[in-house]
């Protein structure tokens, strides 16, 4: 029985994806196509070339095509995993992809567990002392730091740590004159801290703001007052009641700032050159590299969509009372 | 609000009104400021050069300190505030029609409800950044393209607010005794529905400014759209980027407060306008 649930489940958001990634695909296509971009003349960079010269690129790139056609080309290509060679990296989009985004996973990743952490723990400590400087304190950074640009927050830090402190290298995955197989884990290692900083600092305001109201709403219900009466106190009532209750909700909304996170990535890692998926990102976007944008822009889809399917799971698989209710029916 | 003037005799003259005038007080003082930052930014034109002082400390003369060509940094980014305060009205002007729009559409069948919550993901399941990227490329580029980019991305929370809206009043007696007289769904929308959703709308605008010029900010400190020559708070920031090893702190640090201050400002102004329009709260 929960077995097939499971099964129509996962099916029924295989489905989902599937429809979400051609929708995606398609509108980031025809957006693309819309452009006053022209592939052909991206390729070239403004070398002169005869008229006949370039009807013959354009029927290799296929651009003369009407739109039906090149969708469905696109979409063909897609299917077989063949997602274009890219313009600046003269590499097949795939492969360019998977080397920058493997190192954007290792920030991303680190970046998002510490702020989660930190900002629970911290949305803990100021809703359980509500009123105190720790809160105002909590509050006044969360507020602050939700406003302010995120890349000025790193250009602060980098500021701080690297220039005047000097402790960290101002930027590069590795350092100059080195190739990037070739560098020692300490090297990658010292040029992660100040992008995992800005990251996580950035990342934890919403957590931390989340937690603290969540608390303070459970610590004024009437079962914490019962608790209360029951001779219960400090940190075991915050732990068995407060926690308890706020601890999933949390680490859902976690998972669903996957997309903040990308859109973080992006900016700091063009704050530190940090050669991940953001930096290339943007490099295609500003050199006219349409197919290793589209291809980056399918990446983005995925692996939000991935932290919104966990984001359900964490919810309906995970979530004691959701489970009891649907062994109940 | 009559009556504060005649009870003024305390050190502060507000401190004996009551709530909503102090909430109506701070949305003035806010709206004042950001205003005053609008107009004189658009007044500030021809910032004027001289090497002689150059990449000066910030002092009294220059109160944000000077930057290469000597330019005056705070004339600067008053420039810059302004220009992304423009940015920002336009942008939110597009994406609030859209999302009204979107809303009223949602109302009027099943069918249009599904599309609308469709669009709504698909523009959700693409991080922000990469999308106003995309959409600032199709429209070329350009401060159109920022303009674009940032207008046509922005409507996703808010028409998600409102369809959530739309479908509770839609079960309301009133519409459907309007669709038994015979009235059209588009009269329906606009007499019966619009109506109701307005206070959401006000909201929803005032607090999607804030995001609305951060992203321009960011957009074009990534280097799409506006040209080099043109005194937006992202350009201004990228351009600091080469003079950080240098140890010109100020370059960046007083742009980015500013607009950080502006943000502030206009989520100030959001919670207490809110505050006002929810019946809930206003009484206090």
């Amino acid at each position: 029985m929960n077995k097939q649930k499971i099964a129509k489940y996962f099916g029924f958001k295989l489905v989902r994806f599937i429809i979400l990634m051609i929708a995606v695909a398609i509108f980031s296509f025809v957006l693309l196509d819309l452009s006053p971009i022209d592939p052909v003349s991206a390729y070239l960079k403004g070398a002169a070339v005869s008229e006949a010269q370039r009807q013959i690129l354009e029927q290799y790139f296929g651009t003369n095509v009407p739109l039906p056609t090149k969708i469905y080309h696109w979409l063909l290509d897609l299917v077989q995993g063949n997602l274009g060679t890219s313009l600046i990296y003269l590499a097949p989009v795939m492969d360019v992809i998977i080397e920058k985004f493997s190192a954007s996973v290792v920030l991303m990743a680190i970046s998002w567990l510490l702020s989660g952490i930190i900002g629970f723990a911290l949305g803990v400590v100021a809703g359980k002392n509500k009123g105190s400087w720790i809160d105002k304190a909590v509050k006044v950074y969360c507020y602050a730091i939700q406003s302010a640009p995120s890349f000025w927050v790193g250009m602060l830090i980098l500021m701080v740590f690297s220039v005047y402190l000097g402790w960290f290298p101002i930027g590069f995955g590795v350092p100059i004159g080195v190739r990037s197989t070739d560098a020692t884990f300490m090297e990658w290692a010292t040029r992660l801290v100040l992008p995992t900083l800005t990251l996580s600092l950035v990342g934890l305001a919403p957590i931390a703001m989340y937690t603290r109201n969540e608390l303070i709403q459970v610590l004024s219900s009437d079962y914490v007052l019962f608790a209360k009466s029951r001779g219960e106190k400090g940190w075991d009532l915050v732990k068995n009641h407060g926690i308890r209750n706020i601890l999933l909700p949390a680490i859902t909304l976690q998972f669903l700032s996957f997309s903040e996170l990308f859109g973080g990535a992006v900016l700091v890692e063009q704050v530190f050159s940090y050669p991940g998926i953001g930096q290339t990102a943007v490099a295609a976007g500003l050199q006219n590299d349409v197919p290793l944008f589209l291809g980056i822009v399918l990446i983005s889809a995925i692996f939000v969509f991935v932290g919104n399917l966990l984001a359900d799971i964490s919810y309906y698989f995970i979530d004691p009372r959701i489970k009891e209710n649907e062994f109940n029916d | 609000m009559i009556k504060k003037k005649s009870n003024d005799n305390g050190p502060w003259v507000l401190y004996h009104a009551n709530l909503r005038t102090k909430t109506l007080v701070i949305i003035g003082l806010s709206a004042l400021v950001i205003i005053s930052i609008f107009i004189s930014g658009y007044f500030v034109r021809d910032i004027p050069t001289s090497f002689i002082s150059a990449n000066q400390m910030p002092s009294l003369e220059h109160l944000f300190g000077t930057d290469w060509m000597g330019r005056d940094m705070f004339q600067r980014t008053i420039a810059g505030l302004g220009l992304s305060l423009m940015v920002g009205f336009i942008a939110s002007a597009v994406s609030t029609c859209i999302s009204i729009l979107l809303g009223l559409f949602s109302s009027f069948n099943k069918f249009a409800d599904e599309t609308v919550a469709g669009i709504i993901d698909l523009f959700g399941s693409i991080p922000h950044i990469l999308l106003i990227i995309l959409v600032s490329i199709m429209f070329g580029g350009g401060v159109f393209g920022v303009v674009m980019g940032v207008g046509l991305t922005h409507w996703t929370p808010l028409a998600r607010v409102l369809r959530s809206e739309v479908k509770e009043i839609r079960t309301k007696e009133y519409i459907s005794l309007a669709e038994n007289l015979g009235r059209t769904k588009v009269w329906i929308a606009i007499k019966h529905i619009l109506p109701l959703i307005v206070s959401q709308i006000i909201v929803g605008v005032i607090l999607m400014f804030p995001h609305a010029i951060m992203h321009e900010a960011a957009i074009t400190f990534l280097g799409f759209g506006l040209p080099p020559h043109e005194p937006a708070i992202g350009v201004i920031l990228s351009e600091s980027m080469n003079y950080l090893s240098s140890g010109y702190w100020w370059l960046a640090f007083y742009p980015g407060l500013s607009l950080l201050i502006v943000v502030l400002l206009f989520d100030l102004i959001g919670e207490n306008v809110e505050k006002l329009l929810n019946p809930e709260t206003a009484q206090e």
